[in-house]
């Protein structure tokens, strides 16, 4: 149990961060909480991709007199990484429609409320 | 020459359109629906080009700035994105001839932008279809789904609303399918598909992958609104101008159900598909069947034309998924037919939703009386045509749709869709029938208090909306009796060969 929980620590936590992410979506009744838990979401993904490419010792992709060439394996993947780039880029632009929207929403009904929001629109 | 580089200059032309509208629509307003226009033939011509050069050559590949496949990114062409594509971009240009008046009336000062997100709704789009990349598909269909956030949010009072639940859901079903495909590189190490499909046998069994495919599926479900996670999709179209609906609603679903095509029988290993997987595809199989008859049974009680229509999609997209859970040749040629139906189906029936609105002032079913065929005869010709289509009877396009995948249930003796098919067509004939009985035969009632101020303006839809609206309603017969052709030229060659 705890040589698993040393191993995979990391996913632990991120699928954590992924639940509480996706429960303050669905549960949590104040829009603002559900972008943020959008937010949570979409960096545990990313985090995730990061997570995955991560190797104990190994280095950048750059030719590292200490490492060598005999052994590519100690040389990271650089491409999740820049793959995550793009990725953070989609989140934002994301979280700025969806802020966007929540003004929206607030200069029409005056409140973030989903119960008073459904009153309001009725 | 153009032929080779089609499937990069479709979503590029979209692209670039996006970008070109709002420039031209500084100088001058009227040329930012000339330029939709252009655009959207443009691409129309480059998809068809592309579509009869893969007919008769095979696959075409384009290696973006020269990097060969497994490690650049490639854009694919081959019979079922051609075939896909050259649809989405025929939609698009109808939609856009129709949307001139129509958006004028609805959504008015918000043109530009409303031309710009279109095009730029349509090169996510082409690029979902056209790439032949996981994670490049994810950016395609972020691009196409932020695009539909913000037409969907263009609309009337609780449109920002309905476009904010969207968002959540569709940013969930991303993030989904971002997890799998994640998932699906740690165990692969690429993400070309052709060469993930080469790679899975050897992966296949490990937790992993099993894992990221069904995030993927998951994520896709969402998006192309499976039951039980439709909920979104009947508010963002109602609350959206018609002309934002009638683009959306034909193709925007029909996408995500061509990943689910592209993932399931073209990356996954098709022994695996068979054995391991096969309660993954029986799950999509029974949801679709519980979509077709909620939906119907959802359509029914709706009082408003375009909230019918948008929970008759729900059951729509149902058929799909059936055909896709069928894995045979009947149910992928009933699956691909149906997308090709139910698109021109729904497009013309939102049509005459915004033809009605633009007449009448609203599309409310329990005011129409028989008023509506003496004032606008040709509208209610279509509609009556596209219902017919819809509930499938004969002559008409969405007869063989559903005669295919009922094939196909009968074939596997799966007799759970074989009764969800004929139990919806039931349905579909209430709904319908409804509306029509209030259209033909109600008579207007002599109060008439409230119809009093929307009898004023009672004429015949403007030519540049109903022109497409007849157009597609004709083309349903067309395509109801060129099927055996549509079926043996185009869509028997893009069936995979092991199925």
């Amino acid at each position: 149990m705890l040589e698993f929980i040393q191993g995979y620590y990391a996913y632990i936590f991120l699928a954590t961060a992924f639940t509480i992410g996706l429960y303050g979506m669905m549960v949590k009744q104040n829009l603002m909480k559900k972008v943020l838990g959008m937010s949570i979401v979409a960096a545990t993904t990313i985090m995730f991709w990061i997570v995955g490419a991560y190797k104990e010792g190994a280095g950048v992709t750059v030719l590292d007199p200490r490492i060598g060439v005999e052994d590519p394996g100690m040389y990271l993947n650089p491409l999740p990484h820049t793959l995550m780039l793009t990725a953070i880029v989609v989140a934002v632009v994301t979280l700025g429609v969806a802020l966007a929207l929540l003004i929206g929403i607030y200069r029409e009904y005056k409140t973030l409320d989903e119960p008073t929001l459904l009153e309001r629109m009725k | 020459m153009i032929s080779s580089q089609a499937p990069i200059l479709i979503p590029m032309t979209f692209l670039f359109a996006a970008m070109l509208i709002p420039l031209v629509g500084a100088v001058n307003r009227a040329a930012a629906h000339l330029t939709a226009v252009l655009g959207s033939a443009l691409a129309l011509y480059f998809s068809v080009i592309g579509m009869q050069t893969t007919l008769a050559q095979g696959r075409i590949s384009y290696h973006i700035a020269g990097w060969m496949p497994p490690i650049g990114i490639e854009f694919v062409m081959d019979p079922l994105s051609a075939f896909i594509c050259a649809l989405l971009c025929g939609v698009t240009f109808i939609v856009m001839v129709f949307g001139k008046r129509s958006v004028e009336y609805e959504i008015p000062q918000k043109e530009i932008a409303f031309y710009s997100l279109s095009m730029l709704l349509l090169g996510g789009l082409a690029g979902m279809v056209m790439t032949g990349d996981l994670f490049n598909l994810y950016v395609y269909l972020e691009i196409a789904a932020l695009a539909g956030y913000a037409l969907v949010a263009i609309g009337d009072k609780r449109a920002v609303v309905s476009a904010f639940r969207y968002l959540v859901m569709g940013t969930v079903g991303a993030t989904f399918y971002l997890l799998g495909v994640a998932l699906i590189f740690i165990s692969t190490g690429t993400l070309n598909m052709a060469d993930i499909a080469q790679l899975m046998p050897m992966v296949q069994d490990s937790p992993a992958v099993i894992v990221g495919l069904v995030l993927i599926v998951l994520g896709t479900a969402l998006k192309m609104a499976l039951f039980p996670m439709h909920a979104w999709l009947p508010d963002a179209y109602t609350h959206a101008s018609t002309t934002a609906t009638a683009l959306i609603a034909p193709i925007g679903t029909k996408v995500s159900a061509y990943v689910l095509f592209r993932v399931l029988f073209f990356v996954v290993d098709p022994d695996h598909l068979r054995t391991e997987l096969l309660n993954l595809l029986q799950i999509i199989g029974y949801l679709g069947a519980a979509g077709i008859i909620w939906g119907s049974i959802m359509a029914i009680c709706q009082s408003e034309l375009k909230r019918m229509l948008a929970y008759s999609s729900v059951a729509q997209v149902g058929y799909i998924a059936v055909g896709i859970s069928l894995a045979s040749p009947l149910g992928f040629i009933g699956a691909i037919l149906h997308a090709l139906n139910h698109a021109v189906m729904k497009c013309c029936l939102f049509f005459i939703s915004g033809n009605m609105r633009l007449r009448l002032g609203h599309s409310m079913i329990p005011q129409m009386t028989n008023g509506l065929r003496k004032s606008m005869p040709w509208t209610s010709a279509a509609f009556t045509l596209a219902a017919i289509s819809m509930i499938g009877l004969p002559p008409t396009a969405g007869f063989f749709g559903k005669w295919y995948l009922a094939l196909g249930a009968i074939e596997q003796s799966h007799w759970i869709f074989l009764s969800a098919l004929l139990i919806s067509t039931i349905l579909n004939v209430a709904y319908f029938f409804r509306v029509m009985e209030r259209m033909y035969l109600k008579p207007q009632e002599p109060e008439g208090v409230d119809y009093s101020e929307q009898t004023i303006v009672r004429s015949e839809a403007p030519a540049s909306m109903l022109v497409p609206t007849l157009f597609l309603a004709l083309s349903l017969l067309v395509l109801g009796f060129a099927n055996a052709w549509i079926v043996t030229n185009l869509i028997v060659p893009m069936i995979p060969g092991w199925l």
